[in-house]
């Protein structure tokens, strides 16, 4: 059987021609949320999604600090980020910079994240705006999304066929 | 290069509808079509506005409009606003599923500060 969660989707939106704007509400204090999200051994187990393993998670929680992300994804090949924290508001906000890094090619432009985490009754908001120097580069990483949620579909596709046999 | 004009297109489309006012356009066409007087009434805004907002959905193709006697009627094409969905919904999909796998996280957080009885504060 193909699991149909009853997942609460992300919502995606684009405020200008720079921007991404992800919003997703979680049943949990804010607190617990930045948690998960700044510590290395718990961003290890969400990261990465259902698309790989995390092999390398390092935060230097600091301004100015560094911070890496390496995903094995599925199909073996090494996927990762990295870049430095500007602004630290702990358990409020966090403006970071992120590079998707080429191999054998020096850093190329990156965007500028800011995340907030606003509590309300015990529940979360978190809000990632992801800023971007051109709109090539948003539209970029907004399709480098659709490759791999089509790999995704044929595997769910293949799983339900095999599911059907 | 092709590739990339054409997700620029998606783009264009994509921001036209991301915008509220036109949202609720679209969403009011949604269930039928309808001339712009209804437009202005449902949406208690000025005639210039609610066209203004029409061009930009006609040009994406969002909307279409027909001629009847006297009315311009608009309504919502859905084949154009498909791409769109399709373009953000892998990259919203792996949000997704990245913020599941945190649900399952934060739950175990929650039972450890449970435990703990442990109110709050950072770690």
């Amino acid at each position: 059987m193909v699991a149909v969660t009853g997942s609460r989707n992300a919502t995606v939106t684009l405020p200008n021609d720079e921007q991404i704007l992800i919003t997703r509400e979680f049943d949990a204090p804010r607190h617990l949320v930045y948690k998960a999200w700044t510590t290395p051994e718990l961003v290890k187990r969400w990261w990465s999604g259902h698309r790989g393993e995390m092999k390398v998670a390092e935060i230097d929680l600091r301004v100015g600090g560094r911070w890496r992300y390496v995903m094995v994804a599925n199909g073996g090949f090494e996927v990762a980020f990295h870049g430095e924290y500007r602004e630290i508001v702990p358990n409020q906000r966090i403006v970071n910079t992120e590079v998707y890094e080429l191999p054998g090619a020096a850093d190329a432009e990156g965007a500028l994240n800011t995340v907030t985490f606003t509590e309300v009754d015990g529940r979360t908001t978190l809000t990632l705006l992801v800023q971007v120097p051109t709109r090539e580069l948003r539209d970029e990483i907004l399709s480098s999304g659709m490759e791999v949620g089509m790999q995704e579909q044929l595997e769910l596709l293949e799983q339900l066929a095999i599911s059907l046999r | 290069m092709c590739g990339m004009a054409r997700a620029a297109t998606t783009a264009d489309a994509f921001n036209a509808v991301a915008e509220p006012r036109r949202r609720q356009i679209l969403d009011a066409l949604a269930t039928r079509e309808r001339p712009v007087n209804d437009l202005v009434r449902l949406l208690g805004v000025a005639q210039p506005q609610v066209s203004k907002h029409l061009r930009v959905l006609r040009e994406v193709g969002a909307v279409e409009v027909r001629e009847e006697g006297r009315q311009r009627l608009y309504r919502l094409n859905g084949r154009a606003l498909k791409p769109i969905h399709d373009w953000v919904s892998g990259f919203e999909r792996s949000w997704t599923e990245r913020f599941d796998q945190l649900d399952v996280v934060l739950e175990e957080l929650k039972g450890q500060q449970e435990q703990e009885g442990d109110g709050g504060g950072d770690r």
